[in-house]
């Protein structure tokens, strides 16, 4: 202690002090299993008990999906518990037969080549639209918003003319009618709901209205009734000579659903825009349209990309309920396959909503990690 | 109307021993960072220390370990003679006699002033209200703002939300105040206030530990400047002698840089 | 402007006067709407006339014809359309309400867990949320449906829980309990034992403000709310009886039904809603910032009083809204309940008495505005609340 003179009043550290290594309890694997998991009585309960659940939750889990799987096999038979093989896990083999109807639908099979391209066109958009180092996003956002559209209803509709020749939406299904029906809910859902934000901040007051009775109708209401809606009463309400077919009612009330709550996702990023922008623009001559155009809405649109990929990811999850109105869509044709009698076997089931789960969570879990990304990557450029 | 209702003066509570805070050999980590190393500092009762030094030194660290805020891994640290331990009972009993200020103030919005202040004495040590109130209105009469007892936090500005802070930790009777750059987050115009504030404490004979950058406060009310850097204690010194002699060359650097 | 015309302000022309414009843009919009709903009406009136289908409500008093598994109310196929609406609000309102409950309780303790110390278990709870919320809701309601609960026994090889319970593909058949005599002093007791409760809380805070003297008051209140009466049950001879459901060879009587639709429906609804609940509850928590933690410890607060009196209420501030919001997604998705034929209001009335009556408008109409109510009320509740919770700030 005298070396240090603590209670002296004048001291000078002769030799600074390297750093040290900590404490070998706090440091490394040991350290850091000691804090994690095993620092107090509680805690090491907790790690027990969850311990438990997953030892509980993971091998069944593994050994149902891969280790007692069925790889290969040309029917129920190759399914079935036999007696040198008592415990059969999922039956891939089915999923592999069913590959096609769960992608296509009844598309027929000669065209299929128009489904694959429409999936490439789409991937074009959506890379161009979303990667961060994307160049040209205006031309990018007109391909995917109007170019791509149009060539994908030629394609995947067909077009006599010009050898493409016609198939009914009736044969569509799969993972098709799911892309196309998430694919037109987006599209449609951001320009609307571009606008029914812009008319709920309106100074306007009955645009400011309608806006808001349409906004807070929609999202009053379950999905599922708006699809009733669109599927039983949009034919009344037409001519009789327009009734849309099934498809296009389901598309028009998932456009409708998701542009209100498209609405709600932009104004909370028109909300994020400093007053400043608004004077800036104001203050330099430009007109509505153009300040909204070419200021306000580009920075809005930026700060809520991560927002507007949740919502989407939240649709595509949705579009499942086009189901209930006779859609064939991804988790449809699942639901039609299990019960297949060449397939009836009692792992059949499960395999189908195994493999649906696990599309689903691939599709979503790398979207939201997207919209993470770009939050943080936001974020981060914000406070530079 | 100052001379009538001028503040009451506070007698700190007495310390047990004479050595208010004795840290020995304290070492510390943040995972594989060693951010303390070998700090010894013995604070007398009564004793006001200023603590600076570059920013990541370490301050703020030490003073946080000191009502075990943030724990040290190696060495000693007794206040008032009691040893901090990872004992449960030791460190509420440690963080009742030993008040502290943040930067960011952290007061708590959802209560009023009042509230704020009366908060732990009710709950901790189990006063009437009427009693927590008393105390209360006596300290804000002190930090010269009784009426805004009844405000939100959020309805003050910086310089007033610090005051209240030190009041509401005066009102648990601390032995020793720990403040933690109190003035780095106001505007200019408030940080005069606050020390004002402090000045008085420290004429009240409180025992202080205080991290600042204002060198005024230090040559003013400092019986000892403490000096950091790379998580060590570099130099220590009465005000005159660290200001006009600093003897390391890490202090020379630091003091030409902040006194520009 | 000119000293001169001050008074008069110079003529605008109407193309470009911002209230002139504002009120053609607002004029042209109006014409739309009208002229869109008119056509809708009329092409509507013209299709229903072409169809042959009646309008109007007239239809809720006509006799209804159809079954339901599930009834609160009485109910028979001799009901009216009326009734069978009641029956599915009831429904929907059941699976609403308990799912609610249990989806907060997972909710708030996937929540907490995600925030725990314990790599293990935060790990844990994060893969719970990750996972549930990227599967459809339809998906998991379909899987606890038909590979769950249809995929168990049939009913002669009825799984037989303990306490004379049967579990099987048709539904959990548990005991129903009837009260015997001298029951009543059971509810009894438990009002004077919340009356007690009340009562301590309120003299408990005074003296405290009086003396500072604490009092256990969750342990009285627990005490005088379950123990009185628990303790008036077993005193007064355990007056309860037990109507087993008894297993025929092709049903099951008595005891209380729990349909396999109900079931999947509740379990589906209550785990896809705790997973977004708990990252309500996440994000509630990690609002409050550490500093309050810090100050309320450095002034001496146990870390339970701290959470109590510090954390807590200003946590609630910040989960309160979202929450609502997610009690309104949860009660929205029960509509999910026609995928699975549980009788709810959609399947009920926009399903089957849609398909009897035809009178599309006038149903879709009328569930929506069940809906539409619901959300209304709760989002005026909401912003009441809001406002009177609100931080004060400058």
């Amino acid at each position: 202690m005298a070396a240090h003179t603590p209670s002296g009043t004048s001291y000078v550290r002769a030799q600074a002090v390297a750093p040290l290594p900590p404490p070998l309890v706090e440091s490394g694997a040991i350290g850091w299993l000691r804090t994690a998991l095993f620092s107090g009585p509680l805690n090491i309960v907790l790690t027990i008990l969850s311990g438990a659940l997953i030892v509980l939750i993971v091998p069944p889990l593994l050994n149902f999906l891969i280790f007692d799987a069925t790889w290969s096999g040309a029917d129920r038979e190759a399914c079935l518990a036999r007696p040198d093989r008592p415990v059969v896990g999922a039956c891939w083999a089915f999923i592999r037969e069913r590959l096609g109807y769960f992608i296509y639908g009844f598309y027929p099979i000669a065209e299929r080549w128009r489904v694959d391209a429409f999936f490439v066109l789409l991937t074009i958009g959506i890379i161009w639209l979303l990667a961060p180092t994307a160049r040209r996003r205006t031309l990018g956002a007109i391909y995917f918003f109007v170019v791509m559209p149009v060539l994908a209803c030629v394609l995947l509709l067909g077009w006599p003319a010009i050898g493409l020749p016609e198939v009914s939406t009736t044969q569509w299904g799969g993972m098709l009618v799911t892309v196309v029906v998430s694919g037109v809910g987006i599209v449609f859902s951001l320009p609307i709901g571009i606008v029914l934000a812009l008319g709920r901040r309106s100074r306007m007051p009955l645009v400011k209205l309608f806006s808001v009775i349409f906004i807070e109708f929609v999202r009053g209401v379950p999905l599922v009734t708006v699809l009733f809606m669109a599927s039983v009463m949009l034919p009344l309400f037409v001519p009789e000579q327009w009734s849309p077919d099934k498809l296009l009612r389901a598309l028009v009330g998932v456009a409708l659903f998701a542009s209100a709550y498209m609405a709600e996702v932009v104004r909370a990023g028109l909300q994020a825009i400093p007053r400043g922008q608004y004077e800036g623009a104001m203050a330099v001559g430009l007109s509505y349209w153009r300040m909204m155009g070419l200021i306000i809405l580009p920075q809005a649109l930026r700060v809520t990309i991560p927002n507007i990929v949740n919502s989407y990811i939240a649709l595509f999850k949705d579009t499942t309920l086009v189901f209930i109105v006779g859609i064939f869509d991804f988790l449809r044709t699942i639901e039609a396959a299990r019960v297949d009698p060449k397939w009836a076997t009692p792992v059949t089931s499960t395999t189908g909503y195994a493999f649906a789960a696990i599309v689903y969570f691939i599709c979503c879990y790398l979207m939201s990690r997207y919209a993470r990304d770009m939050e943080a990557r936001l974020t981060t450029t914000h406070r530079r | 109307m100052d001379q009538p209702t001028s503040p009451p003066r506070l007698r700190p509570a007495k310390l047990k021993t004479d050595v208010a805070i004795d840290i020995i050999g304290m070492h510390k980590w943040f995972g594989d960072f060693h951010v303390l190393r070998d700090i010894n500092l013995r604070v007398m009762g009564g004793e006001r220390i200023v603590i600076c030094g570059p920013s990541g030194s370490g301050k703020s660290t030490m003073i946080r370990c000191i009502n075990r805020l943030e724990e040290h891994q190696r060495g000693r640290i007794l206040i008032d003679g009691m040893e901090l331990t990872g004992d449960l009972r030791r460190i509420d009993e440690i963080r009742r006699e030993v008040g502290m200020v943040f930067q960011h103030f952290n007061l708590f919005p959802h209560l009023t002033v009042l509230e704020n202040l009366t908060l732990a004495p009710i709950w901790v040590r189990k006063m009437p209200k009427k009693d927590a109130d008393d105390i209360a209105m006596h300290f804000l009469r002190r930090v010269k703002i009784p009426e805004q007892a009844h405000k939100y936090p959020g309805q003050l500005s910086g310089g007033q939300q610090q005051r209240v802070a030190i009041a509401r930790a005066l009102c648990m009777n601390p032995k020793i105040m720990l403040f933690d750059e109190p003035t780095s987050a106001l505007d200019p115009e408030m940080v005069k206030e606050v020390l004002e504030t402090m000045v008085q404490l420290a004429e009240d004979g409180m025992t202080m530990l205080v991290v600042t950058h204002e060198m005024g406060f230090a040559r003013q009310v400092a019986n000892r400047v403490v000096f950091m850097d790379e998580g060590q204690i570099v130099e220590v010194n009465t005000p005159e002698e660290f200001f006009a002699h600093p003897q390391h060359e890490r202090t020379k650097l630091f003091l030409s840089q902040i006194l520009q | 402007m000119s000293r001169a015309g001050a008074d008069e302000k110079p003529a605008i022309s109407p193309l470009h006067d911002p209230r002139w414009r504002s009120a053609v843009y607002q004029v042209l919009l109006c014409a739309v709407i009208v002229f869109l709903v008119y056509s809708a009406v009329d092409n509507a009136a013209q299709n229903l006339q072409r169809a042959r289908i009646a309008s109007g409500f007239d239809f809720w008093h006509r006799t209804a014809g159809f079954d339901i598994s599930q009834t609160l109310i009485d109910y028979s196929t001799v009901s009216t359309y009326g009734r069978a609406f009641w029956v599915g609000l009831l429904n929907t309102l059941l699976v609403a309400g308990l799912g609610i409950i249990i989806a907060t309780i997972i909710g708030f303790i996937v929540g907490i867990a995600r925030l725990s110390k314990n790599a293990l278990v935060s790990r844990l709870a994060g893969g719970y949320v990750e996972v549930i919320r990227n599967l459809p809701l339809l998906l998991q309601l379909l899987f606890w449906y038909n590979a769950v609960l249809k995929a168990l026994p049939e009913l002669s090889d009825s799984l037989v829980l303990p306490g004379g319970a049967f579990l099987n593909n048709r539904g959990l058949f548990l005991p129903q309990p009837v009260a015997g005599a001298g029951f009543s002093v059971v509810p009894l007791m438990f009002v004077i034992g919340l009356a007690g409760a009340l009562l301590f809380r309120v003299w408990a805070k005074r003296r405290q403000e009086r003396t500072g003297l604490q009092a256990p008051i969750l342990l009285a209140t627990f005490l005088l709310v379950i123990g009185l009466p628990l303790a008036a049950f077993l005193l007064s001879g355990v007056p309860i009886e037990f109507g087993y459901p008894e297993k025929g060879r092709f049903n099951i009587r008595g005891g209380i039904e729990i349909l396999p639709e109900f079931m999947a429906l509740l379990f589906g609804l209550s785990i896809y809603t705790a997973a977004f609940i708990a990252e309500v509850v996440r994000a509630g928590i990690l609002a409050v910032s550490h500093g309050q933690t810090e100050a309320a410890y450095s002034l001496g607060l146990r870390p339970g009083q701290t959470l109590r009196r510090v954390v807590i209420p200003q946590a609630m501030r910040v989960i309160v809204p979202p929450l609502t919001n997610q009690y309104l997604n949860l009660t929205k998705n029960s509509s999910l309940a026609v995928a699975i034929g549980y009788p709810d209001l959609v399947q009920i009335f926009a399903g089957t008495v849609l398909n009897q009556t035809g009178q599309a408008v006038e149903v879709i109409a009328i569930t929506m505005a069940v809906y539409l109510t619901i959300s209304l009320v709760t989002s005026l509740l909401m912003n009441w609340y809001n406002a009177r919770i609100a931080l004060v700030e400058r």
